[in-house]
C-alpha cells in the first residue's frame, strides 16, 4: 500500500448493468480521509447481484476493506450474491479475516449484578485475609527455624537493610518529625494562649510525640520509603525468576529475603521513633520560644513533669509493631506481585496502602489496649 | 533389577486457574540422556518444566526423580530431592544483589559444611568451567546476557547435580553464544554423565544435542511424538511433527 502524495481521492461509483449492480472502486483509500459510505451509495438501488471491481485504484488501506465489508454485509442482509472475484487475492484474504472477526465470539460478560459483585468482593477479602495469615504464619515458622539455627540467618543482608531503612532514612524522618512538632506546636499555641496555659505546650508536645506521633510518623515515612522499596525489589526478583531460582535450590525465600528485612525494620523502627520524638519535641520548642516566649529550659523541665517511662514504652512498643507491619506488607506484596513491570508497580503501591492501613488499625487497637491496662 | 530412570512422569495433569494446559503426560528420561521438550509457542513446555522442578504442583499424576517421588514427598525429603538437580532459567535468574562468586557459592553454603575458603575455591572453579574466570566479583548487571546464562549454569552445577534442567537456553543469544552454550551442555553430560532436560524450540540445538525428545501440542494438550529427532523426521507420519522438525532439514539442505 504505497503512499501517494498527489493521490486522487477515494471514489466508488455504482451502475446498474443487466440486473446487476457494478461497484467500481478507484482513487486512494486512506483511513484518515473522509469515509465513503456504501449505505449512501446504495440507497434506492436494487439488483440480484452485486459485482465489485477495481479500476484506477492507486492505493488502499483498511478503509477500503471496511467499505467492501459493508457491501458484503449489505448483500448478505438482502440475500443477494456479492461477487468479489475481480478483487486481488491479497484483498480477498484480508476480507475473509475481517469477516472472521464478525463471527468471533462476543466478548465475555464481565459486568456483575450487585449480588455477584458483593460475593466477588467477599471472596477477594477472604483470599486477602487468608494470604496475610498464611504469610505471617510462614514468617513465624521461619523465625523459629532461625532461632534454632542462627547460622542460617542472613546477617549481612539484615545489616545492609538496617543501614538502608535506618541511617539512610534519617534526613526525611528528621524533616517530617521536626515539621510535625512545629505544626503541633502552632496548633497548641493558638488554643493555650487563650487560656493563659502557654507552658502546657511542652506537655502536649511531649506526650503527643512520645506516645503517638513519633512512632506513627516514622512508620508512615518508612511505609512509603522502605515498604515500597521491599515490594519493588522482591517483585522484580519474582519477575526475573530469582525467587524461582531460590525455590528450586530448596532455599526458602522467606528465610533468604523476608526475615532479614522484617528483622531490620523491627530493630530500626524504635530507634527511628526515638529520633523522631526528639526532633518533634525540638520543633515544638522552637514554636514555644518564638511564639509563646518560653525558654528551652522551662519547656524541657515542664515536659519532664508529664512524660515518663510509660509514655516512652508505649511509643516504642508501637514502633516495633509498626516496623513489623511495614516489613510484612512490603515483603508480602512483593512476593504476591505479578511477573511484569506493571505488577511490580502495583505491588509497591499496594505495599504502602496495606502498611498504612494496618498501622492506623494497630494504632487504634493499641489505644484501646493501653487505655484498658492503664498505660 | 534395572536402574530407575532419572526422571519418571506418570499421568501428569496441570493448568492454571481451572484451565487445563497439559493432561495425561507420561514419559521417562534415562540417566545420562539429553532429553528435549519441544513444541510450538503456548503448548505448555515451560509449564511442564515448572511442574517437573516443583515450582508448581500438578493437579494429578506424579514426578519421580531417581526412583523417589517428588510430588508427594514430605518437605525434608523434598529438599533432599532438590539437592539432586540444578536449573538454568531462561534469563539466568542470577541474584542481582550478589556477585557471580556469591551466586555460585550460595547453594554450597546452604547444603554443605565446607569451610568458606573451599566454597570460594569451588565457586571460582565452576565459573572457570563455564569460561567466566576473572569475572568472579562482577555483579549480574555488569555482564552480558550470554555471560549471565553461563553464570547461571555455573550455579546450577554448583552442587554437582545428577540432573540439570534448562529453560530455553539459547533464547536471546547470538548464534555463536548459543553454540558455545550448547557445547557446554554436551560437555557437562559427557564429563559427569549428568542427565539433561532442555525446554527449547531451537532446532539447531535439538538436532545437535538431543538423544530423545517429546513434542507437546497445544490442541491435544499432550505429547504427540516421542523419540530421537532424526528418527522422528524419518519415521513420523504426523504432519505437525514433520512440519516442526522438517524445517531444520529444509534449512540444512
Amino acid at each position: 500500500m504505497p503512499e501517494d502524495v498527489e493521490s486522487p481521492p477515494a471514489r466508488a461509483s455504482v451502475s446498474a448493468v443487466e440486473g446487476e449492480l457494478w461497484v467500481e472502486l478507484a482513487g486512494t483509500w486512506r483511513l484518515h480521509d473522509p469515509r465513503v459510505r456504501w449505505e449512501a451509495l446504495a440507497r434506492g438501488e436494487s439488483a440480484q447481484r452485486v459485482r465489485v471491481q477495481i479500476g484506477g485504484l492507486t492505493a488502499w488501506d483498511s478503509s477500503l476493506l471496511l467499505f467492501v465489508d459493508e457491501i458484503v454485509r449489505w448483500c448478505a442482509g438482502r440475500g443477494l450474491t456479492c461477487d468479489l472475484a475481480a478483487l486481488p487475492v491479497s484483498m480477498r484474504r484480508l476480507l475473509s479475516q475481517l469477516e472472521a472477526g464478525h463471527a468471533a465470539a462476543p466478548p465475555a460478560e464481565r459486568s456483575h449484578t450487585l449480588l455477584t459483585a458483593v460475593g466477588v468482593s467477599a471472596q477477594y477479602l477472604v483470599r486477602q485475609a487468608r494470604g496475610i495469615f498464611q504469610f505471617v504464619g510462614e514468617c513465624v515458622e521461619s523465625g523459629f527455624h532461625v532461632v534454632a539455627r542462627p547460622s542460617t540467618f542472613r546477617w549481612r543482608d539484615c545489616f545492609y537493610e538496617m543501614q538502608q531503612c535506618g541511617a539512610m532514612a534519617l534526613p526525611i524522618v528528621s524533616l517530617i518529625s521536626f515539621l510535625v512538632g512545629l505544626t503541633l506546636g502552632y496548633s497548641g499555641a493558638v488554643v493555650l494562649r487563650r487560656f493563659g496555659g502557654d507552658i502546657y505546650i511542652a506537655d502536649i508536645l511531649g506526650v503527643a510525640m512520645t506516645r503517638e506521633m513519633g512512632a506513627v510518623m516514622a512508620a508512615i515515612v518508612l511505609a512509603g520509603r522502605t515498604g515500597a522499596a521491599f515490594a519493588a525489589q522482591i517483585g522484580s526478583m519474582k519477575a526475573n525468576e530469582e525467587i524461582d531460582a531460590l525455590t528450586t535450590l530448596g532455599i526458602p525465600p522467606m528465610r533468604f529475603l523476608v526475615l532479614p528485612r522484617i528483622v531490620a525494620l523491627g530493630v530500626m523502627m524504635p530507634l527511628l521513633a526515638i529520633y523522631a520524638n526528639c526532633l518533634g519535641v525540638v520543633g515544638g520548642m522552637v514554636v514555644a520560644r518564638a511564639v509563646l516566649d518560653i525558654s528551652p529550659t522551662a519547656y524541657w523541665v515542664e515536659m519532664l513533669t508529664i512524660v515518663d517511662v510509660s509514655d516512652l514504652s508505649v511509643g516504642l512498643i508501637k514502633a516495633v509493631a509498626f516496623g513489623l507491619i511495614v516489613g510484612v506488607a512490603g515483603c508480602m506484596r512483593g512476593l504476591q506481585a505479578e511477573r511484569s513491570a506493571a505488577g511490580v508497580g502495583r505491588a509497591a503501591t499496594s505495599a504502602v496502602v496495606t502498611a498504612i492501613l494496618f498501622i492506623i488499625l494497630a494504632d487504634a487497637v493499641f489505644a484501646v489496649v493501653f487505655q484498658t491496662i492503664g498505660l | 533389577m534395572p536402574a530407575a530412570p532419572a526422571i519418571e512422569v506418570t499421568g501428569l495433569e496441570c493448568g492454571y486457574d481451572g484451565r487445563v494446559v497439559l493432561q495425561d503426560i507420561s514419559f521417562s528420561v534415562s540417566a545420562g540422556e539429553i532429553f528435549f521438550i519441544i513444541g510450538g509457542s503456548g503448548c505448555g513446555k515451560t509449564t511442564l518444566l515448572r511442574h517437573l522442578v516443583g515450582l508448581n504442583r500438578p493437579w494429578r499424576g506424579e514426578v519421580r526423580f531417581l526412583g523417589r517421588s517428588f510430588t508427594h514427598a514430605a518437605p525434608a525429603e523434598r529438599r533432599d530431592v532438590l539437592r539432586t538437580f540444578g536449573m538454568l532459567f531462561q534469563g539466568g535468574a542470577l541474584w542481582t544483589s550478589l556477585t557471580l562468586r556469591e551466586n555460585v557459592a550460595l547453594p554450597l553454603e546452604e547444603y554443605t559444611d565446607l569451610p568458606r575458603r573451599e566454597i570460594a575455591q569451588l565457586a571460582r572453579f565452576r565459573l572457570a568451567q563455564v569460561g567466566l574466570a576473572g569475572f568472579e566479583d562482577y555483579f549480574p548487571a555488569e555482564i552480558s546476557g550470554g555471560m549471565k546464562k553461563r553464570a547461571g549454569l555455573a550455579r546450577a552445577l554448583a552442587l554437582d547435580p545428577r540432573i540439570v534442567f534448562f529453560d530455553e537456553p539459547s533464547a536471546g543469544l547470538d548464534p555463536v553464544s548459543a553454540r558455545q552454550l550448547n557445547d557446554l551442555v554436551a560437555q557437562v553430560r559427557d564429563t559427569f554423565g549428568t542427565t539433561i532436560v532442555v525446554v527449547s524450540h531451537d532446532l539447531d540445538s535439538i538436532f545437535r544435542l538431543a538423544d530423545r525428545l517429546i513434542m507437546l501440542d497445544a490442541d491435544t494438550r499432550g505429547i504427540i511424538a516421542e523419540g530421537a529427532p532424526r528418527a522422528l523426521v524419518a519415521g513420523s507420519t504426523d504432519p505437525r511433527v514433520l512440519e516442526f522438525l522438517a524445517l531444520h532439514s529444509g534449512r540444512s539442505a
